[in-house]
C-alpha cells in the first residue's frame, strides 16, 4: 500500500504517539468503520477528512472513547489501550474538543479550563471545608494560556459568553491542551467561525504542534486543512482511502480521493 | 462602525465585531452587562425602593417591630426557596417542595406526639423523610430522565395524599409537643428589637449554601449542569451524581423547613402551605435566577422572598385590599422574568 510506505518513510524513525490497527465498527448491518489504521506522530497535524457518512466521525469516536470498536487495537506511546468511555481516554492524555463547544456560557475562563478537575485550598480549608482555590486556578490557567501562546484570552475572570467565537475556541482548545495531555483532537473547530476567527485558531493549532503537541483535526473546510496539517488522512466508504501530504496531492486531488474518482 | 461595515462583504467575523462595539459603548448595554455579572443586583435595587417608598407612604413600615414581623413572615418560604433555587441552577424545577415539607413536620409532630418519641429523634426522621423525598425525584429525574416538572407535579400529588392518610387530617397542636419543636418559634432580644430563632435558622442555611455554591466544586458543579448538561457531561462532571446531590440537599433543606414551620405556627398542620410551592418558585424568580439554569444567586432568592414579604406588608400597612398584594406579585413575577430575558441577550 502506497500510503503506508509514505507514512513510514516521512516519519520512519518516530514511534506514533496514538496507534490504531484494523478498527472495525458496525452499527447493525451498517459498516461504520472497516478495517481502518491510523498513525499520529508527536508533533505533527494530522487532518481527517471524507464525506459525510464516511467513517470520519466514526473513527474519532473510536480514537476518544466515545464508542467501543468491534475489533481491532489502539495504543498511546506503544501501549495497548481499552478505551470504554470518554474518561478514559482523558486519563490517557487524549483530550476531545466536541464540535459543539463543550464549555460553560456562565462560568469563566478559568473556571472553565478547570472544570472537572478543580482544585482545592491547602490545609484544612481545603481537605474539611472543600474550599476552591480560586486565586491559584486563576494564576495556573494564566500560565496554561501563556505557555500554549493563546494571547487573546487576557483576562480569565470574563464569563465565556461575553467572548467571540474564536475566543470561546480558544478556551476550548486551550482546556484540551492544557495540563499534560498528550493529544489533542479538534473537531470542526472552524465551522461555526468567521474568517479572521478561523485564522486565529488555525494559529493556535500551529502553535500547539511548535509545542510538540500532536492535533487530529477533523474537518470539511480544504483550505483550512492544507493550510495546517502536515498528513491527511482520507475516509471513503468506512475505509482509509489514502494518507496524503499538502505537499504531495493538491486540493482537488484530496476531493478527488474523497469522493471515489481518483485512486491514491 | 459604518468603517467596518463598507471596509468588506458582511460576514460573521464583522458582526461579532459590531456586537463587540455595541456592548462597549451604550450604556444600557454596559447596565446590562453589570446586571449579568451580579444577578442578585437587580432584586437588591428593587428591594431598597420597595422599602424606600412604602417608609414614605407609612411611618409604621420602617418601624423595627414591622421589620421583625416581616423575616419571620418570610422565614419559612425563604426556607423552601433556598430548595427550589439549588434545582432551579440545574435547569429543574420543584413543585413538591411545600408538599415535603408538611410531610416531614406531620412525620416529626406526629411521632414526638403520638409515638412518645424523643424530640431531637422525631427531628432526625423528619430529615430521613425530606432526604427520601429528595432522592424519589432525584431518582425519577435521573434514571427515568423525566422532566422535573412532570416529577415534581406527580409527587406533589403523592406527598400530599400521604400527608393526608398519615395524619388522618387532624393538625397537632405545638403546646402537645416537646419543647425542642417549636424552639425555632421562640425569640430571643437583641437591644429594643426581638429577634426569632427560625429566622435565624434560615439565614443561617443561607450563609452554609452560598458557600458550598461559591466556593466548593460541588457548586461550580451545579451551575455548569444546569447551564449546560452535555458540555458539563463531555467536561467529565458525573451530571447524574450532582442531580441526585441536588435533589438530596433540597430535602435535607425542606426538613428544616418544617422544624421553622412548626415554631413558626406552633402547630403541624396537614393543610398548611399548599401553594408554598409557587410562593418558593416566586422568591427565586423575583430573586433573579434564571429558569433557565446555570445563573442566579442563592441570596438573590432570600432578596426575592424578602421583596415578596415587604410588598404584602407594605400594600396591607397602605391599606389596600389583599387582591392587591396578589396582584402586585404578579406583575413583579412578569417584570423579573423579563428582566432576566433581556439580561440574558449578552449572549450573542
Amino acid at each position: 500500500m502506497t500510503m503506508t510506505e509514505f507514512a513510514a518513510s516521512h516519519t520512519a524513525t518516530r514511534e506514533p504517539i496514538l496507534k490504531a490497527r484494523n478498527l472495525v465498527k458496525t452499527f447493525g448491518r451498517v459498516v461504520g468503520l472497516d478495517g481502518v489504521s491510523l498513525d499520529l506522530y508527536p508533533g505533527e497535524v494530522l487532518a481527517v477528512i471524507g464525506d459525510n457518512g464516511a467513517g470520519k466521525s466514526t473513527l474519532i469516536k473510536c480514537l476518544t472513547g466515545a464508542e467501543i470498536p468491534d475489533t481491532g487495537e489502539l495504543y498511546v506511546s506503544g501501549q495497548q489501550v481499552h478505551f470504554k468511555r470518554p474518561q478514559d481516554a482523558r486519563v490517557h492524555g487524549i483530550e476531545t474538543v466536541y464540535q459543539n463547544l463543550a464549555v460553560s456560557p456562565a462560568l469563566d475562563v478559568a473556571s472553565n479550563l478547570f472544570l472537572g478537575r478543580e482544585e482545592r485550598l491547602p490545609g484544612p480549608l481545603g481537605s474539611l471545608f472543600r474550599m476552591l482555590d480560586t486565586k491559584g486556578m486563576r494564576r495556573k490557567a494564566k500560565e496554561e494560556l501563556t505557555r500554549l501562546g493563546i494571547s487573546t484570552l487576557q483576562d480569565v475572570t470574563v464569563p465565556v459568553e461575553n467572548l467571540s467565537g474564536g475566543q470561546r475556541q480558544a478556551v476550548a482548545v486551550a482546556r484540551a491542551a492544557a495540563f499534560g495531555s498528550k493529544v489533542v483532537v479538534l473537531d470542526e473547530p472552524t465551522a461555526a467561525l468567521g474568517v479572521r476567527e478561523s485564522n486565529q485558531v488555525l494559529q493556535l493549532v500551529r502553535d500547539l504542534r511548535d509545542r510538540g503537541l500532536p492535533v487530529i483535526l477533523i474537518s470539511h473546510n480544504m483550505p483550512h486543512v492544507f493550510d495546517v496539517a502536515d498528513r491527511i488522512h482520507i475516509q471513503r466508504l468506512g475505509k482509509c482511502a489514502a494518507t496524503i501530504t499538502p505537499q504531495s496531492h493538491s486540493m482537488t486531488d484530496a476531493v478527488a480521493i474523497m469522493t471515489g474518482a481518483a485512486k491514491a | 462602525m459604518t468603517q467596518q461595515q463598507t471596509a468588506g462583504p458582511p460576514s460573521a467575523g464583522h458582526a461579532d465585531l459590531a456586537e463587540e462595539f455595541l456592548d462597549r459603548r451604550t450604556p444600557l448595554s454596559r447596565i446590562r452587562n453589570i446586571l449579568h455579572r451580579y444577578p442578585a443586583l437587580s432584586p437588591a435595587i428593587v428591594l431598597l425602593i420597595a422599602v424606600v417608598v412604602f417608609g414614605i407612604l407609612n411611618e409604621r413600615f420602617l418601624r423595627v417591630e414591622n421589620l421583625s414581623l416581616i423575616t419571620q413572615q418570610v422565614a419559612v418560604v425563604g426556607t423552601l426557596a433556598i430548595a427550589q433555587t439549588l434545582i432551579i441552577l440545574t435547569a429543574g424545577i420543584d413543585l413538591s417542595v411545600g408538599a415535603v415539607m408538611i410531610l416531614s413536620s406531620m412525620v416529626i409532630a406526629q411521632l414526638a406526639v403520638s409515638n412518645g418519641i424523643p424530640g431531637p429523634l422525631a427531628l432526625i426522621a423528619g430529615l430521613a423523610v425530606g432526604l427520601a423525598a429528595g432522592a424519589l425525584n432525584g431518582f425519577l429525574v435521573t434514571r427515568f430522565r423525566l422532566p422535573p416538572f412532570i416529577v415534581t407535579l406527580g409527587t406533589l400529588n403523592i406527598f400530599v395524599a400521604l400527608t393526608l392518610l398519615y395524619s388522618g387530617g387532624s393538625t397537632v397542636r405545638g403546646s402537645a409537643m416537646p419543647p425542642v419543636l417549636t424552639w425555632l418559634g421562640s425569640t430571643f432580644p437583641i437591644g429594643p428589637v426581638r429577634i426569632s430563632t427560625g429566622v435565624v435558622m434560615m439565614i443561617l442555611l443561607y450563609v452554609v449554601v452560598a458557600f458550598i455554591l461559591g466556593k466548593t466544586a460541588w457548586g461550580r458543579h451545579v451551575y455548569a449542569v444546569g447551564d449546560d448538561k452535555e458540555a458539563a457531561r463531555l467536561a467529565g462532571i458525573p451530571v447524574n451524581r450532582v442531580l441526585m446531590s441536588v435533589y438530596l440537599a433540597a430535602g435535607a433543606v425542606l426538613a428544616v423547613g418544617a422544624w421553622i414551620q412548626i415554631g413558626r405556627t406552633n402547630a403541624a398542620s396537614p393543610n398548611a402551605g399548599v401553594d408554598l410551592n409557587l410562593d418558593s418558585i416566586t422568591a427565586v424568580v423575583i430573586g433573579g435566577t434564571s429558569l433557565f439554569g446555570g445563573r442566579g444567586s442563592i441570596w438573590g432568592s432570600l432578596l426575592g422572598a424578602l421583596i415578596v414579604g415587604i410588598f404584602r406588608n407594605g400594600l396591607s400597612l397602605a391599606g389596600l385590599d389583599v387582591l392587591y398584594q396578589t396582584l402586585a406579585v404578579g406583575i413583579l413575577i412578569i417584570v423579573a422574568v423579563s428582566i432576566d430575558q433581556w439580561i440574558r441577550k449578552v449572549k450573542s
